[in-house]
């Protein structure tokens, strides 16, 4: 399939905690894998999953859909505990460990796997400004832009996803 | 015979997926993958894989807790 009468696909990344890094990194990777062109614009804490070092995390508070497999049942967290020092450290290391067991790859291999298959990686230039980042601290390999650049590409798409 | 095999067994979703469009990619039109996994989501997901890159998916078999593709790249 040549580059032109390829599919191609959208998506807005708002979110930068680990569990929401996840849909927009396997369907950006899956969308390459089956010769769609893929363009992905981060904004807000979407930002964050293209920093060099990435250091994910995710919280049980205010999350009462979030049940951990346990003991053999599901266990939800009230939120008094999940306030509490070190609740969100543990919760993240039992998620990682659970994904791991579970053969889930981990963001940043699906990362190095979406740069591989050239998706197109925009980082939000206001969102630059507005949280002080450094493009130096970021991947090498994305591009710099803003609504309008995403507007170009989302009016060519077949698919444009916001999540 | 597949002119390749991929073993896939114990990896989730997408990875099945992003590993075989590797493999396909070493292969030379008309060359076939085979590919074991063990998600059972794998096997819907290959027939829309194939469906939409335009690969050919010349058998789908489940033996136990292991699934096995055979593919042959036509794309």
């Amino acid at each position: 399939m040549s580059d032109n009468e390829a599919k191609s696909m959208s998506i807005i990344v708002t979110k930068g905690s680990l569990d929401w890094a996840y849909p927009p990194f396997i369907l950006g990777t899956t969308a390459a894998a089956m010769g769609l062109n893929v363009t992905m614009f981060f904004t807000f804490y979407g930002l964050t999953l293209l920093k060099k070092e990435l250091n994910l995390g995710l919280t049980t508070l205010g999350n009462p859909a979030m049940e951990m497999p346990m003991m053999g049942g599901h266990m939800a967290m009230p939120n008094i505990i999940s306030a509490l020092p070190g609740a969100g450290a543990l919760t993240t290391t039992m998620m990682k460990n659970l994904m791991k067991k579970k053969g889930v790859a981990s963001i940043e291999e699906l990362r190095e796997l979406a740069v591989e298959a050239e998706v197109d990686l925009i980082a939000c230039q206001m969102t630059i400004d507005l949280f002080e980042y450094k493009t130096e601290d970021m991947i090498d390999g994305i591009t710099l832009g803003g609504a309008a650049s995403y507007i170009e590409v989302a009016t060519k798409s077949d698919i444009n996803l916001f999540i | 015979m597949a002119d390749e095999t991929l073993d896939a067994k114990g990896l989730n979703c997408p990875l099945p997926i992003l590993r075989a469009k590797k493999a396909l990619n070493k292969l030379e039109q008309g060359q076939t993958l085979e590919i074991l996994a063990t998600d059972p989501g794998a096997v819907k997901d290959f027939e829309a894989f194939c469906r939409t890159t335009g690969n050919e998916l010349v058998e789908s078999n489940q033996d136990g807790d292991v699934y096995s593709f055979l593919i042959k790249r036509t794309s």
